[in-house]
């Protein structure tokens, strides 16, 4: 290839690659932000009630839980809290895999690996409030 | 001590290590998740199955990692902002440093009265006074 084809091949705007150019690596790095800012309120208070207020882990138990998500509240508070932590964490773990796995085929396995991962962890959550039963066993 | 390239944030210094901690928290509390949301659905099992997997929770060993959990997500928490603030303050570059030492100090004092609620009650059940 002469350097004027080189050139020519490089001034299509996509970078060099044959490829759509797409505006998703600046969606998810918008979204970083916009779902780290929503998580701080979200999982510090989590933290602080479960962790600090009354007596902290030592009073969890099943009844404890049963008189959470019997409000609608706390439903609605663990979804946004499940759902956001998941998607902000698989998508840094998808950054931290593209940065350090050279490889295609080790990273295409590594995040196939955290997709189904995740994908199974968001629905189980999902299923476990909407599903709760207090007055199971 | 070396000093940090010029126009840049994330090479060498307090940016490089904030950076590099902000990467080891995060993939520690996403994998706890990931845990904690299995933990969490025994309750569909039975309030026996998941009463006693709390109970290793309220163990001393394992209360002490919790605070290594609070420490990580306080944290991740704080300089995610600072990155916030980096990225979209105009002034956010030039004071990077400054807002990573307020973030480290704000940490301190939140995990200083936070460890000891935390830990109450293993305190009390290792070096309490009597019963």
């Amino acid at each position: 290839m002469s350097l004027t084809d080189r050139s020519l091949a490089l001034s299509d705007g996509s970078g060099g690659r044959n490829r759509q150019r797409s505006n998703f690596e600046l969606y998810a790095w918008l979204f970083m932000r916009i779902s780290g800012i929503v998580l701080v309120f979200l999982v510090l208070g989590h933290l602080f009630i479960m962790n600090i207020l009354d007596g902290g882990v030592q009073r969890i138990n099943f009844a404890f839980v049963a008189g959470r998500w019997a409000s609608p509240f706390w439903q609605v508070w663990d979804l946004a809290m499940l759902w956001l932590a998941m998607l902000h964490g698989t998508n840094g773990l998808r950054t931290i895999i593209n940065d350090y796995a050279e490889r295609d085929q080790t990273r295409f396995w590594l995040k196939a690996l955290l997709y189904v991962s995740s994908a199974f962890i968001i629905l189980l959550g999902t299923l476990v409030i909407f599903t709760f039963d207090p007055t199971i066993g | 001590m070396a000093t940090a390239p010029v126009g840049t944030l994330y090479r060498g210094g307090e940016g490089m290590w904030s950076w590099v901690a902000q990467r080891i928290t995060g993939i520690a509390v996403f994998f706890f998740l990931y845990v904690h949301v299995v933990d969490t659905a025994l309750v569909r099992v039975s309030p026996e199955a998941y009463d006693l997997i709390i109970a290793t929770y309220k163990t001393p060993i394992v209360n002490l990692l919790e605070v290594g959990l609070v420490g990580a997500v306080l944290y991740h928490a704080l300089n995610g902002l600072r990155v916030i603030a980096i990225d979209f303050w105009a002034r956010g570059p030039r004071y990077q440093r400054q807002m990573l030492w307020t973030i480290l100090g704000v940490w301190v004092v939140v995990m200083l009265p936070g460890t000891y609620y935390m830990m109450r009650h293993t305190i009390d059940a290792l070096f309490g006074a009597t019963p």
